[in-house]
């Protein structure tokens, strides 16, 4: 590191020269920094969290664990073999991305196996092997270290892996293992006899008298789905933990579902026959692992709280408009992709006031006058 | 610009400027009409010569032309050409024709022979015009074919698909299960997004 090296020149002349070298060094030490006591001289604030990128990403694989076990739970083997290969698939591309693309990050940053981790979440248990992998180098190398490498991806990588792969083969993504199947299913068996529609691709198909599944077993996740979405109370524990360690912020979460069941709740009031109750809604699909895990990336979601807002109601939107509307059964990847692209546009429009500056209109008025102006 | 030499004239549209990736004109039919590897060079080739004609064309009628109305002048020249294409290519290849559809019409609003009309056949000799044009018009070929070979093989598991050459590139079971969204409009973009990105690495070095 330079600043390292320039360190001694700072403390020998404190006061004359304020180094501009020193004015760029990162304000969040790394934790090897403070392994060994060093003068880091930044710029303020010199209070901070001990939370750096490994810090937050562990935290967020921490959070998903309680959703991750209920989907080893019910679906076996099959899931822990989605997870390993998405995880190791991802961590391989990241490893070759970083040695040969020469793009920042690091292998121990976790970033990589979150990625992986999530990937795996978005898949259905019965997923082919060298589909997960294609998903994991489409999160990897395209979504994130074609566009720079980590914190410069304007997709999120587990999601654009996911609509890559449901657009290309929605036979294997759309096949959903009966909750409860534990055993390793044989590659070119028949599925038939073990898998279901689940209650979202019941409600699309117009079969919603068949729905079987009680708000019960919705939210510990006995229905069939992809590995992720399945049990809505093990998300919201997570989403207590990342609320609580204040990774993500509450705005995001609950305008996101919030809208969504708005528009469940308005169509089921006006014909309870033709849509399902806001309930199935909310506890179904993907909507919390989406809303508490996936909009809530923070490179991926505007840095303001009124964007954040912006930016979940119209993902909440989006979602409630394919669901009872769209083609497919599920929107919110979709949904949230969507608010990917419009994040930097609404970063643009939704600035704070810089402390100390005058209003736009008032610069405005003051050059309007023709003195000032000249 | 001035010391180009008549070779670079004529491999500049290649690589360096590139109407597709670089310039990044004519952008409608290369997300459209990349599906397979016929439809592109087909595209590419009326393309070309609609390009290098009306350049001639141009070159030949730039001190006649007034300045004030030289854009409805330049589409006057460019809207014959494509006729002609438009009418030879239904006569001897309907199919490719009836592949490329509306595309071929709207060769004449295409940016790149304006653009070329606009920014070199009107200051420069029939000669430089004609080689200009033809440069330009196979460096869109070479980048719409690029993009359809990548989506083609990879969206449809075939290669050369309407003609007797057609073959199965990586066999039947990828074929019958190919990465159906290189095909659909995404794939047209990740592929042009990609194939840009590599344009432009190779630009630079």
């Amino acid at each position: 590191m330079s600043e390292s090296k320039n360190q001694p020149e700072v403390m020998a002349a404190p006061a004359t020269a304020p180094a501009p070298a020193q004015s760029t060094a990162p304000v969040a030490a790394v934790p090897a920094e403070s392994a060994a006591p060093k003068l880091v001289v930044g710029t303020s604030p010199h209070l901070h969290a001990e939370q750096g990128v490994p810090e937050i990403m562990r935290w967020v694989v921490i959070a998903l664990a309680p959703a991750v076990l209920v989907s080893l739970w019910f679906f076996g083997l099959e899931a822990l073999r989605v997870y390993v290969v998405a995880v190791a698939a991802c961590m391989g591309i990241e490893w070759l991305c970083l040695r040969y693309l020469g793009t920042p990050g690091s292998l121990g940053d976790w970033s990589a196996a979150l990625t992986g981790v999530l990937l795996a979440m978005n898949l259905p248990p019965t997923s082919p092997t060298w589909m997960i992998v294609v998903g994991a180098l489409v999160a990897i190398l395209i979504a994130k270290h074609v566009f720079g490498g980590i914190g410069s991806n304007i997709f999120n990588p587990a999601l654009t892996a996911r609509v890559f792969l449901l657009i290309s083969w929605p036979v294997q993504m759309t096949t959903w293992l009966r909750p409860g199947e534990r055993g390793l299913v044989p590659a070119g068996a028949d599925l038939q006899g073990i898998t279901e529609a689940t209650p979202l691709g019941l409600l699309k198909e117009g079969r919603l008298h068949e729905l079987s599944a009680s708000a019960t077993d919705l939210l510990l996740g006995n229905v069939g789905g992809s590995l992720g979405e399945i049990s809505a109370i093990a998300l919201l524990l997570g989403g207590a933990l990342l609320l609580w360690k204040r990774i993500i912020t509450w705005e995001i979460p609950v305008f996101f579902i919030g809208t969504t069941i708005l528009i469940a709740t308005a169509a089921w009031l006006v014909d309870p026959a033709l849509y399902a109750s806001p309930v199935t809604h909310l506890f179904a699909g993907g909507l919390m692992l989406g809303a508490i895990f996936m909009a809530t990336d923070m490179v991926t979601s505007p840095n303001t709280f009124w964007g954040r807002v912006i930016f979940a109601t119209g993902g909440g939107l989006l979602t409630g408009v394919i669901r009872l509307w769209g083609g497919y059964p599920e929107g919110v990847s979709f949904a949230i992709l969507l608010m990917n692209g419009l994040a930097p546009l609404i970063d643009h429009y939704v600035k704070p006031r810089s402390f100390g500056t005058v209003p736009v209109k008032k610069t405005k008025a003051l050059a309007a006058k023709p003195g000032v102006a000249a | 610009m001035a010391e180009l030499t008549a070779v670079q004239d004529l491999n500049k549209g290649l690589v360096r400027e590139n109407p597709l990736f670089v310039l990044v004109l004519g952008t409608c039919p290369a997300l459209a009409l990349t599906t397979t590897v016929v439809n592109a060079l087909g595209m590419g080739l009326a393309v070309t010569f609609v390009l290098a004609m009306s350049n001639v064309a141009i070159s030949l009628l730039r001190k006649v032309i007034p300045s004030e109305v030289r854009i409805p002048a330049y589409i006057v020249v460019i809207a014959s050409f494509v006729t002609m294409v438009d009418m030879l290519m239904e006569a001897y290849f309907l199919s490719l024709y009836q592949a490329l559809g509306v595309f071929i019409p709207l060769i004449v609003v295409n940016c790149i022979i304006l653009g070329r009309a606009e920014a070199f056949a009107a200051k420069n000799g029939l000669w430089r015009s004609l080689l200009d044009g033809l440069g330009m018009g196979l460096g869109y070929m070479l980048a719409l074919g690029s993009m359809a070979l990548i989506r083609e093989v990879l969206g449809n598991g075939t290669l050369l698909s309407g003609t007797p050459l057609e073959m199965v590139v990586f066999g039947e079971g990828f074929k019958a299960n190919p990465v159906l969204v290189m095909v659909l409009p995404p794939g047209a973009f990740l592929t042009f997004g990609l194939l840009m990105v590599g344009a432009n690495r190779l630009r630079r070095s």
